[in-house]
């Protein structure tokens, strides 16, 4: 069975920030019918990533490091992502 | 190397203080991202631009690449990006965007 986009971005945030933790939530059901929703979803993320690699970055910086090593699933059709990103102390303080 | 989107995008930010590039208008938002931030800005009475992308694909695809940035809407103050809808929000609600008004001299409503 083919991994979903879901996994996938999981997968490759895990291997890039070494987080603490992860969490992918596919919203496209959500959005069905809106523009950028395809008729097999898979268009529409929220994602809080937890790690010591935001530690010192903008929040510009911290959300392009995650662009990027996301690219391929944006060419791929992802439309929307919607980013939480922390340093575990930020995340202790929230 | 000259790239005619890009210019129409640099002049675009270069002449008004506030501009928010979005999906639909600032009286008719057609994307819930876009509208956020609109509502935000609203709130704090900011004056803005708004550049509807989908009246235009040069600028649509053409800002992705100028920000660096995949997603809309995007929000430049004085020639900087911001950024997105998450990150508005989160200054929003931190009060680093009435900072960020204030330190750029951008008139907005003082917080209640």
């Amino acid at each position: 069975m083919a991994l979903s986009r879901a996994d996938r971005i999981r997968t490759a945030l895990e291997t890039a920030f070494a987080p603490a933790q992860v969490v992918v939530e596919d919203d496209s059901a959500k959005h069905a019918g809106h523009a950028g929703a395809r008729p097999g979803g898979e268009t529409h993320y929220s994602v809080v990533v937890v790690s010591p690699a935001f530690a010192g970055q903008s929040r510009v910086a911290r959300s392009r490091a995650v662009h990027a090593v996301l690219d391929v699933e944006f060419q791929g059709g992802l439309h929307a992502l919607a980013l939480r990103l922390l340093t575990p102390e930020e995340a202790a303080r929230a | 190397m000259s790239n005619p989107t890009f210019d129409r995008i640099q002049a675009t930010v270069t002449e008004n203080p506030v501009v928010l590039f979005m999906k639909g208008t600032p009286v008719f938002p057609q994307c819930g991202f876009s509208a956020r931030v609109v509502q935000i800005l609203s709130h704090m009475g900011v004056p803005f631009a708004g550049v509807n992308v989908l009246e235009d694909m040069e600028i649509r695809e053409g800002i992705k690449a100028f920000t660096n940035w995949p997603t809309i809407p995007q929000l430049y103050v004085k020639g900087e990006f911001v950024g997105g809808c998450d990150i508005v929000m989160e200054m929003f609600q931190s009060g680093e965007l009435a900072t960020l008004l204030a330190e750029k001299e951008i008139p907005h409503k003082a917080e209640a």
